[in-house]
């Protein structure tokens, strides 16, 4: 079997017995980047030397006899809008373009504690905004399964990455969709925690009530380590959650027997692809064959969760994107007058998505509105999040599809924005009631590109979400599959 | 319906140049997109309470303590104009 084929796991062993190097690994790994990511378009920036040489120091300190943290020697890619130190950080956007972070993020000391590898930076809608990646200001990001077609978004780097084997694992974040959508195109594993899961120090803030950090990966056991990894309260993120982190690698093996799970029937409407309704329906008879209880429920306001979301996201992203003005970093415009500096630097320096959403956002907040829009969308999210709880009286996990369809072409929807939000329809209600979710392969459509199924639980219960999805894949073959770019 | 003229007097307080062709644009994809949501107005919210945030956290309280940052030098270098430890900008006050 190829190398890239192998998991996180059979790597740890490998390197912990010293069948294999972290450099060696490493190697093999940026030398795949350098051959597919040209193509592919997934990294913004690659750490061959910083790489390197930290995958030097993991193997001097396996012969000396250190004892290793739980990720040494594998190489993680970080979407761009994390934080490393001494790194540049920069939301695909050209007013950041040359930033430089002065401090890790929580997520990336927990990663550096761990000895894993960091590889480099992967490419993004500008301020994760979008759902296809192609709002990033430097690059196209190709869905590896065929390069006419978008990877998803916001997280399209970091999900076509793994897809094609250029990394074994890589961290995404999540607002309304931007680690699922794009794991469910690319045919991977994305998953987004329980909001206050993961620290979000470090991550640049886009709506604050919603991001959320999460891992990608090819299996549900790099998965599972991956998260616990990077999961757990932290001082420095007052919205962190103090809850004790469950052993996710191995809560994921106990059998799923008599697990509720519940199907939505507002998630299965017409307009959703017959594919993607197929396969979906398939994942359920497997696990009905596995002993878990199917119900059907409903969450009534889902129809309104594209508004309540496109209005809060934007309005905190309108506050959160005010600190962009040229003054203190990035990218300035000089003008004569201040305000004119703000203006022309702002204007200049985001591209159309972030304008828009600056915009509807600012709009939304402004007098005269805000009781109209932004007001109404919070009440609004009280109803979706109270559909959700009452729905979690009755079953245990809420199975969906992940996106409406599979990936569309690239620059198909880049001019209607409206038709580009509705492709988050089924993943926002989740962040708008702040819980945990996952987007797992589970099919193909005719044409060859992957679908995914959506598995959400309840708060604080990322365990029976992955367990679930261990189970699943433990029946099928989605997962072995990789698309032929990763062959060259 | 959004004008051109609202389109004008959002970008204004958020702070942003917009060329006439944005104006346009953004006239007609910001009618279409609130358009759209005017659906969250059929809805009853009355006496529903708003949420702000997922999960319903109090205030989180800490002492406020000074802590040395090392690194006030890698801060200054992402400065697009400085001046000694200062960043630098057009007068502010006339």
């Amino acid at each position: 079997m190829e190398l890239y084929k192998e998991t996180a796991v059979s790597f740890l062993k490998k390197i912990k017995n010293r069948e294999i190097s972290a450099v060696k690994l490493t190697e093999y790994f940026l030398d795949r980047i350098k051959k597919i990511d040209k193509t592919l378009g997934s990294f913004v920036s690659v750490f061959e030397s910083d790489a390197l040489s930290s995958a030097e120091k993991i193997d001097s300190e396996i012969n000396s006899g250190r004892e290793l943290g739980e990720l040494a020697g594998i190489p993680v890619a970080i979407k761009d809008n994390i934080c490393i130190r001494k790194k540049p950080t920069t939301c695909a956007s050209r007013i950041l373009e040359n930033y430089v972070s002065t401090y890790d993020a929580t997520v990336i000391e927990k990663l550096k504690k761990a000895d894993a590898i960091i590889i480099g930076k992967t490419n993004m809608d500008e301020f994760a905004m979008g759902s296809s990646t192609e709002n990033s200001a430097f690059k196209i990001t190709r869905n590896p399964w065929n390069i006419e077609y978008i990877p998803g978004g916001s997280s399209g780097g970091s999900a076509a990455c793994v897809s094609a084997g250029l990394v074994p694992l890589s961290i995404g974040s999540d607002t309304g969709g931007s680690i699922r959508q794009p794991a469910s195109c690319c045919g991977v594993i994305g998953f987004k925690p329980t909001y206050g899961r993961v620290s979000r120090f470090g991550l640049v803030a886009f709506a604050s009530s919603l991001d959320q950090i999460g891992p990608f990966s090819k299996n549900v056991e790099d998965c599972a380590l991956l998260l616990k990894i990077i999961s757990g309260y932290d001082s420095y993120d007052s919205t962190s959650v103090n809850c004790p982190v469950p052993d996710y690698p191995s809560e994921i093996k106990k059998d799923i027997k008599g697990i509720r799970i519940g199907l939505p029937e507002e998630y299965f409407i017409s307009g959703i692809d017959p594919e993607v309704e197929k396969a979906v329906l398939d994942a359920v008879d497997v696990f009905k064959n596995q002993g878990a209880e199917i119900k059907k429920i409903s969450l009534p306001h889902t129809e309104y969760a594209v508004s309540v979301y496109y209005i809060i996201a934007s309005s905190e992203a309108s506050a959160n994107l005010a600190r962009y003005d040229g003054v203190k970093y990035g990218y300035r415009y000089n003008a004569e007058h201040l305000i004119d500096m703000y203006k022309l630097t702002r204007g200049n320096g985001f591209g159309p998505e972030v304008k828009r959403r600056i915009m509807l956002g600012t709009y939304s907040l402004s007098s005269g509105y805000y009781e109209a829009y932004y007001g109404k969308a919070q009440k609004v999210r009280t109803l979706i999040k109270n559909d959700f709880e009452s729905a979690f009286n009755e079953v245990d996990v809420i199975l969906t599809p992940t996106a409406p369809t599979p990936a569309f072409k690239i620059g198909e929807k880049i001019d209607d924005p409206l038709q580009m939000y509705l492709s988050d329809i089924f993943t926002i209600p989740c962040n708008l009631a702040g819980l945990p979710g996952i987007s797992i392969p589970c099919g193909f459509s005719k044409n060859g590109l992957p679908i995914g199924l959506q598995i959400l639980g309840k708060y604080f219960d990322e365990s029976t979400i992955l367990k679930l999805a261990y189970n699943y894949e433990k029946s099928t073959e989605w997962h072995k599959k990789y698309p032929e770019i990763a062959n060259l | 319906m959004i004008t051109k003229k609202d389109v004008e007097y959002v970008a204004n307080l958020a702070r942003l140049e917009l060329s006439e062709e944005e104006k346009e644009k953004f006239t007609k994809q910001l009618g279409a997109i609130l358009e759209y949501m005017d659906k969250l107005k059929k809805l009853n919210t009355e006496n529903i309470k708003p949420t702000a945030h997922a999960l319903e956290l109090k205030n989180v309280w800490r002492e406020d303590e000074v802590k040395p940052y090392p690194h006030k030098n890698d801060i200054l270098e992402n400065a697009p104009e400085k001046e000694a430890d200062f960043f630098k900008v057009k007068k502010v006050i006339e």
